[in-house]
């Protein structure tokens, strides 16, 4: 929950309510990147950022070393697998 | 990867170690106790036991893992008043994964969801306010706790919530915040702390000035640190650089990460929905003031504690149970008497053995390998 989890954008989903979708080592979900956007940076600007992701929220834009080097660390802890089943099992429980 | 090996590289680890011990010796000499480091941060705590880095500290340092796991001080009260909200035919009870493992004092959320209660895990407060989309008959609760770092998150979703004009949303508000945790702690009086490992994410929202009061006041360092295990010791070694040339400061050394002044959108989502509360009940910390959040009467329609009376429970811990003392940083989760008996992760007895982020579980996990095994670990 405390970790931040680090994406892609591929894919601005919805401008004007600032929600992309990222990729997640393989996997896709949608976000909210209000926290990342701002005059300098409009939502449009954002695709191809690397973005560090708290519980479905873009926080911060990270480079893609970094991002590399904390899904490794993420996997490593057992975060990873967690956060995965979470949102597996998010989506399950309410289609 | 070559951008892992930098973070792990052994030669590198062994580098800082061999700069950390001798600088160590420096600053604890004419001591009579060990220099004692609190990491406030669980998810430094999680990498701490991961990479076996407390053993390979030398003797003159101790860490001291804090509260900052949020699951972990919630007292079992806030459960219970949880459970009582499942027991309304209309509310569907939304929260994280890890939230729905705490124990109350009968039962865990999850338990209650196996006898049949409407309780769903998500992922997001935003899944959650889907869920309130698709089920306009209902009231959909979220159970929102956390620091600063799911803080935003929840005001954004009530945001979204009034932007939508969503009527049958609200949040049941356990949100804490950390700076007045910190001061708790600096205050208590069992407890002697020469520095502070800075949390990462929360810095990232709430920036370096809020801690300046560690320095200036209690002229205490607090360097804030990164999550990879040479992000750890750097900022160990930061701490003692401070230490020996008896400076107190607040240093940044996840720059990669958190700016100075923190993310203005999210500081921004956070104002407007919520405000201090006057006191809030800690699981083994007791009240501390003004250490949590509410919603704001602007937002009185995504207040649960509004819509629905709460029975606002104070259950103590078992009696059995120390957490207390461990959270405070006085008892080391081994010297617990429940330790890895009655209480384990499987089953646990005490908030701290639920997340992999809290203190007992992390030593139960990791605690037992032996520094040899630990070390090896690392570096491979």
């Amino acid at each position: 929950m405390c970790l931040g989890i680090p994406g892609k954008i591929v894919e601005i989903t919805n401008a004007e309510n600032k929600l992309a979708l990222v990729d997640v080592a393989g996997v896709k979900r949608e976000v909210n990147i209000v926290c990342i956007v701002d005059d300098e940076h409009p939502p449009e600007s954002c695709l191809g950022d690397w973005v560090l992701i708290h519980v479905g929220f873009a926080m911060t834009r990270i480079n893609e070393e970094e991002a590399a080097r904390t899904l490794e660390l993420l996997h490593e802890l057992g975060e990873l697998q967690e956060e995965f089943q979470a949102m597996k099992n998010s989506e399950k429980e309410n289609p | 990867m070559k951008y892992v090996d930098e973070f792990r590289d052994p030669e590198q680890a062994r580098k800082w170690l061999e700069k950390i011990s001798a600088l160590a010796k420096q600053v604890q000499a004419g001591k009579d106790r060990p220099l004692h480091i609190m990491e406030v941060c669980g998810g430094h705590t999680h990498t701490i036991f991961r990479y076996g880095i407390k053993q390979m500290l030398p003797p003159e340092i101790e860490l001291v893992h804090g509260p900052g796991c949020p699951v972990c001080v919630l007292p079992m009260g806030r459960v219970d008043d949880c459970l009582a909200l499942a027991e309304h035919p209309e509310v569907i009870l939304t929260t994280f994964g890890d939230a729905m493992r705490v124990p109350g004092s009968l039962k865990s959320l999850l338990q209650a969801k196996a006898e049949g209660a409407d309780v769903r895990m998500v992922y997001s407060p935003t899944d959650a306010l889907s869920i309130a989309r698709k089920h306009p008959d209902k009231e959909v609760v979220f159970f929102a706790l956390g620091f600063e770092t799911t803080m935003p998150s929840t005001a954004l979703t009530v945001l979204q919530a009034e932007e939508e004009g969503i009527k049958n949303f609200s949040l049941f508000c356990n949100h804490i915040t950390i700076i007045p945790t910190i001061k708790a702690i600096l205050d208590s009086p069992d407890l002697q702390l020469d520095g502070f490992l800075g949390p990462g994410h929360v810095s990232m929202i709430i920036g370096q000035h809020p801690y300046l009061f560690i320095a200036d006041e209690h002229k205490k360092p607090l360097v804030i640190a990164g999550f990879e295990p040479l992000d750890i010791l750097q900022s160990i070694w930061m701490i003692l650089n401070q230490l020996k040339e008896q400076r107190h400061e607040i240093e940044n050394q996840y720059g990669r990460v958190v700016q100075v002044e923190g993310n203005h959108n999210a500081l921004e989502a956070i104002e407007k929905v919520f405000e201090l509360r006057e006191f809030f009940e800690w699981r083994g910390l007791g009240s501390i003031e003004r250490s949590g959040v509410r919603v704001r009467e602007g937002y009185a329609l995504y207040d649960a504690e509004r819509k629905f009376s709460i029975p606002n429970l104070k259950i103590a811990d078992p009696k059995s149970c120390q957490c207390g003392e461990v959270l405070r940083g006085t008892l080391k989760p081994k010297d617990c008497k429940v330790f890895g008996t009655t209480c384990t992760p499987e089953t646990p007895l005490g908030a701290l053995m639920v997340s992999t982020e809290g203190a007992c579980a992390a030593y139960y996990s990791y605690g037992r390998m032996d520094s040899f095994e630990s070390k090896r670990e690392t570096t491979t």
